[in-house]
């Protein structure tokens, strides 16, 4: 508790406390009036001083200007108790508002608890603790087991398993060694090693997350905004009510001051707190909870969005796949596949094309480089290599022709690269980009959310394209485009089934993520561009997260409507039966302060995501 | 320019809501955009009138709630 939270409860206190004491002194009428506003100002003193110096600064119709007409009202009419008692859960309401607000607002940060407070940095050979802002990229890092990560850089000795739960949602920790990227803002949980940062802090991931975060409710959604124009129509509304209500009806009937008391009650429930305070909040909490799993969320007006998505198009490489080739098969002619596998390695030993990387990466083994003799490059086909003395080619079918000899076609899907001696067809291999284990999963369960429908966008060649989305049940495909056509082909989505959201890994794919309804970058674990230009960010790269994500929002734009529903319902409840006479200002007080505190409560359950 | 602001003291939503209206209207603003639960204020304004809109969106702040101040 602050120190004005501490204040006000005391307040609180003490005046009620005073109450019963008041019943006790037998006295009646002018000396009764007193003794009641004695516990009235102790509590609500600064209501009255709070509303006089609003007037003075031309702001009416505030609620502690609703609240002092409304409670000095009943002190005119007689009514000392009731006075009393309205400014005392009047304040009851504002302490549990702002005990609320301050704990969410608490919960949320513990969630987001992945800033590195300290780096131990060794400079001069000593170890020395800094804040991360200090270090330099190139210096060196220590992490101790049980230490967060203070910055990104690269594993320079040392072996351990870091948690990213924070930052990923993912629970299984990584292993990793020397070579491996750290991520800041991961835990260290087994082993000490030493880093070579690669970024200031201010570039690092933890940063950018925060930041983020921070950040997020600045678009505000279509049902803030709602609310902010209802609450300011709302309440001069009920306040010419009230005025109407005190003054037309005992024109005609009399009894002045039962209407005038109805109009006060009409004051009391006008205050729109309970949706202004609830609204956010649930939006907040929505977006603390998302982040917790590794959902990054830049707004409320996207959660929004999300929750009503209608058409999901997918970028193929890197969101749906892997992004990297894979050797699928190895089918040899005459020879082992081992040795096939090895002279090929050996011949793309030096070439860092991705094809050539995922061969070595098949191989695995080590290849003395005294093996390799001269290596030429026939551009566009392939590379022509002396491996142990003799020639091979490895490379397409048109290398083949070089080699004077006839390139075997292959059933398999993928790329194909074949491998000959002069004359000698020795067979191919078979490279291609796998499917992400749980694709299939996240498009069927998109289905089962009542998503309308599926694209898959890529610029890989149509067969290959089709395969994949046969696999994976999308229902649209659209191949073989450029970077600019897939910005044409969203915009042409885009007019059938709205809001759309694009998945994309964030290379390459910036316009098309800025251009969608809902711009989603995936796995985005140090990549800037993908945090620059996505709406929502899903730390790791499953795409089942998407679904995780849609739920979420759903759950959280059910809260919200929950929220406004309960509480213009209830108002509008009590101004009706107040008018009528059927209520007290207990039941009005109830309306304000209780409807607030329900609201809270259940906006608090957008963060348990 | 965009720069964003800590609020100290902001104590109700409605007053948040109030304010942010108050400071859009004013001359010198760009947008402004009030973040209750964050407790931010996010300020655009011309270069050379960026402090001009600072003062004037403390002043209009200070006429919906008298302790809440822009943190510097």
């Amino acid at each position: 508790m602050t120190r004005k939270q501490k204040k006000l409860l005391i307040r609180i206190a003490v005046a009620t406390a005073l109450i019963p004491a008041i019943f006790v002194l037998p006295v009646e009428g002018a000396a009764g009036a007193l003794l009641f506003a004695l516990p009235y100002l102790i509590v609500g003193g600064t209501v009255l001083r709070d509303a006089c110096r609003n007037i003075a600064h031309g702001q009416m119709f505030d609620e502690q200007f609703l609240m002092s007409v409304a409670t000095l009202g009943a002190f005119a009419l007689g009514d000392y108790l009731e006075a009393v008692a309205v400014m005392v859960f009047y304040q009851v309401g504002e302490l549990f508002q702002s005990l609320a607000v301050s704990r969410s607002r608490r919960s949320i940060a513990e969630l987001m608890d992945i800033r590195p407070d300290t780096a131990r940095v060794i400079r001069d050979g000593a170890e020395t603790v800094v804040s991360p802002e200090q270090v330099r990229p190139g210096e060196t890092v220590v992490v101790y087991p049980g230490e967060k990560v203070p910055l990104d850089g690269v594993i320079l000795s040392g072996a351990t398993a870091l948690d990213t739960a924070a930052l990923t949602g993912e629970s299984i920790p990584t292993e990793v060694s020397a070579g491996d990227t750290a991520v800041s803002g991961a835990i260290n949980l087994s082993g000490t090693v030493h880093i070579r940062v690669s970024g200031t802090y201010e570039q690092s991931t933890v940063a950018k997350i925060l930041y983020m975060v921070e950040n997020a409710a600045e678009k505000k959604s279509k049902s803030e905004n709602f609310i902010t124009r209802f609450s300011r129509v709302y309440t001069p509304c009920v306040v010419i009510g009230a005025l109407m209500l005190a003054v037309l009806p005992p024109l005609f009937v009399g009894r002045w001051s039962d209407w005038l008391n109805r109009a006060l009650i009409f004051l009391v429930v006008s205050c729109p707190c309970a949706l202004v305070i609830s609204v956010p909040l649930s939006f907040f909490g929505g977006i603390g909870g998302a982040s917790r799993k590794g959902i990054l969320i830049k707004g409320s007006e996207y959660i929004e969005t999300l929750g009503k998505v209608q058409t999901v198009v997918f970028d193929k490489t890197g969101t749906l796949t892997h992004g990297t080739f894979t050797v699928t098969a190895v089918h040899p002619e005459q020879v082992s596949k081992a040795y096939l596998l090895d002279i090929a390695a050996a011949a793309e030993q030096q070439s860092s094309h991705p094809i050539a990387r995922s061969i070595i990466s098949a191989h695995g083994g080590h290849i003395e480089s005294g093996r390799i003799g001269s290596v030429h490059e026939h551009s566009g086909m392939g590379v022509e290599a002396v491996i142990d003395g003799r020639t091979v080619f490895v490379g397409n079918e048109r290398l083949m022709s070089l080699a004077d000899t006839e390139a075997r076609p292959c059933h398999r899907h993928g790329t194909v690269i074949h491998i000959a001696e002069r004359g000698r067809y020795l067979g191919h291999i078979v490279v291609s980009d796998t499917v992400k284990p749980d694709s299939a999963n996240a498009v069927a369960s998109l289905k089962s959310l009542g998503v309308k429908r599926t694209v898959m966008l890529t610029g890989d060649r149509r067969d290959i394209a089709e395969r994949v989305a046969g696999e994976l049940g999308i229902d649209t495909v659209m191949a073989q485009l450029m970077p600019d056509g897939k910005v044409e082909a969203v915009e042409h989505l885009m007019s059938e089934f709205r809001p759309l959201a694009f998945v994309g890994d964030g290379i390459n794919d910036a316009p098309v993520l800025t251009r969608a309804d809902v711009g989603i970058a995936m796995g985005a674990m140090g990549s800037d561009a993908a945090i620059e230009a996505a709406d929502i960010v899903l730390m790791d790269d499953k795409p089942a997260r998407l679904t995780d994500a849609i739920r979420l929002s759903r759950r959280t734009m059910r809260i919200v409507h929950q929220n406004i529903v309960f509480a213009i319902a209830v108002k509008l409840g009590v101004l009706l039966l107040s008018a009528c006479g059927l209520v007290g200002m207990w039941i009005a007080i109830f309306a304000d302060v209780g409807v607030m505190v329900l609201a809270v409560l259940n906006a608090m359950r957008a963060m348990k995501a | 320019m965009k720069k964003v602001f800590k609020l100290d003291q902001l104590d109700c939503a409605n007053c948040a809501a109030k304010m942010e209206a108050a400071i859009n209207k004013l001359d010198c603003v760009e947008s402004a955009s009030i973040n209750f639960m964050a407790q931010r204020l996010t300020l655009e304004a011309a270069d050379d009138k960026f402090d001009e809109a600072l003062a004037a969106a403390q002043k209009a702040i200070g006429r919906i709630e008298s302790d809440c101040k822009i943190v510097m």
